[in-house]
């Protein structure tokens, strides 16, 4: 019998872009939330820590809805930019981007609140700009974080099961990550390929968990 | 000249009060500013420095203004010419020491100062260590190094001494004695400790009850009997080393 090796590595493909968007993205926010004096700070942390608390079928079922071709956002994608999220694997990274959001946010978020204020007021004294302060002196300082944000959200993505059943469909060899084949197979009482996958996953998670605690050990070790 | 004349709400265990202070500095001088726990001093600083936004009020130096409330000008700490030296002095923990200073240059012409820097502030051998490979009076010779490669129209201190023992502290008063001469710094330094203003500053601002008094000499500024209360708490300090030379 042939075990599909697409699951695999649509599930690693998913969680490194996922993973580097979220990079990308969630640093700066982190960063303004992390700034942020505004009152209504609450109300923004709140809407970004959603995905945490929010059943992952709840979150799959308005995205549907909201990249369906029958909804205005949907409509809007179609027909200006030919795109179409739903049941395609873009939809997936968008779908997994905002499900492991507080994943990146949350870790680099306190990270950088719990810098000393006065290395802030130090680098604004010398005339730097908040780019500058965010690029020489936050980052460098809170490299754990860093890492911790990119891990945890690789792990969460690969470990994600709603919200791609439902934004994605099932497509084998499209939108079928390797959690999804697991279900499938256990389904059609399939067990040696659903001991496969599984094992697989159970092997890397680990494997990822346990490098950033060794990388974290090492970085405090050094003190940096 | 520079002309400070502000007005700023504070929260106190008493409730709100208003800070009213008014002085003007001589440039290439150290005045120290002294008075009770939570009277404002280091607000005073942090509103010089632009770090904190006063209620009302003037900030000159010489023919720049930095805050004008009455005009609506207030410039940014970015914008503003001053040396901060910070109570947990600030340095960046992921550069050395000479990266530290490097940082804080403003302009590529100065590039000599930092060896000049280093060599005055005996930090040329520690130059490559880490902040946290430094003892604390290191730590406070590069925080100070690193404020004086900004070339300061203004040189702030915030308690710069207080977390040192005494002998590290008296090292470094000369060496900040030394420096504000060479240099022609305008210091604006908080300091508790009567003796160290006695030696270094030329001018005293008392704030008590949230206004200021400035002084010229230490003996007005404070009376015979606090001086005098502050000698002989060191010399009972000094006679209980005498005697028990290792406490531990």
């Amino acid at each position: 019998m042939e075990i599909a090796l697409s699951p695999i590595w649509l599930s690693f493909q998913l969680a490194l872009i996922t993973s580097i968007l979220l990079f990308i993205i969630g640093v700066p926010i982190a960063y303004a939330l992390s700034q942020s004096r505004s009152r209504y700070k609450f109300l923004w942390e709140a809407v970004f820590s959603l995905p945490l608390v929010l059943p992952p079928s709840v979150l799959g079922f308005y995205l549907l809805l909201a990249f369906s071709p029958n909804s205005g956002l949907g409509l809007f994608l179609k027909d200006v930019f030919q795109i179409q999220l739903v049941f395609t694997f873009s939809g997936l990274v968008i779908g997994s981007v905002i499900y492991s959001f507080p994943f990146m946010v949350q870790p680099v978020q306190a990270a950088m609140e719990n810098l000393p204020k006065s290395y802030y007021e130090a680098a604004q004294t010398m005339g730097k700009t908040r780019w500058e302060i965010l690029r020489f002196i936050i980052l460098p300082n809170i490299q754990p974080a860093l890492l911790s944000g990119l891990v945890l959200s690789f792990a969460h993505t690969i470990g994600e099961f709603g919200v791609v059943l439902m934004l994605g469909g099932n497509i084998p060899e499209v939108t079928r990550v390797a959690s999804l084949a697991v279900f499938d197979e256990v389904e059609s009482l399939n067990y040696s390929a659903a001991h496969f996958y599984s094992f697989i996953l159970l092997i890397s998670s680990f494997v990822v968990i346990a490098l950033t605690y060794w990388l974290n050990k090492k970085t405090k070790l050094i003190g940096v | 000249m520079i002309e400070v004349n502000v007005q700023k709400r504070l929260m106190t265990s008493d409730g709100e009060r208003d800070l009213k202070v008014r002085f003007g500095l001589s440039p290439n001088q150290i005045t120290a500013i002294c008075g009770k726990s939570g009277v404002g001093k280091t607000t005073l600083l942090r509103i010089i420095a632009g770090l904190d936004k006063a209620d009302k009020g003037l900030i000159k130096i010489g023919t720049h203004t930095w805050f004008d409330e009455s005009q609506n000008i207030q410039l940014k700490a970015q914008q503003r010419k001053v040396g901060f030296l910070f109570q947990d002095f600030a340095l960046f923990p992921n550069m050395t020491v000479r990266e530290n200073l490097s940082f804080a240059l403003q302009s590529k012409e100065d590039n000599y100062l930092i060896d000049q820097l280093l060599e005055e502030t005996e930090l040329q051998k520690l130059q490559d260590r880490y902040p946290k490979q430094l003892s604390g009076g290191q730590q406070q010779r590069t925080a100070l190094a690193r404020a004086l490669v900004q070339k300061p129209d203004i040189l702030l201190l915030d308690e710069p001494l207080s977390a040192l023992d005494i002998e590290t502290r008296l090292k470094l008063q000369k060496l900040l004695q030394r420096l504000q001469s060479k240099y022609e710094m305008t210091v604006l330094m908080v300091s508790h400790d009567i003796l160290e203003i006695a030696r270094l500053a030329h001018q005293i601002i008392k704030i008590d009850n949230f206004e200021a008094q400035v002084y010229d000499h230490v003996q007005d500024a404070f009376p015979m009997e606090v001086i005098q209360s502050q000698i002989q708490a060191l010399e009972a300090i000094y006679q209980s080393k005498k005697t028990n030379p290792n406490p531990r």
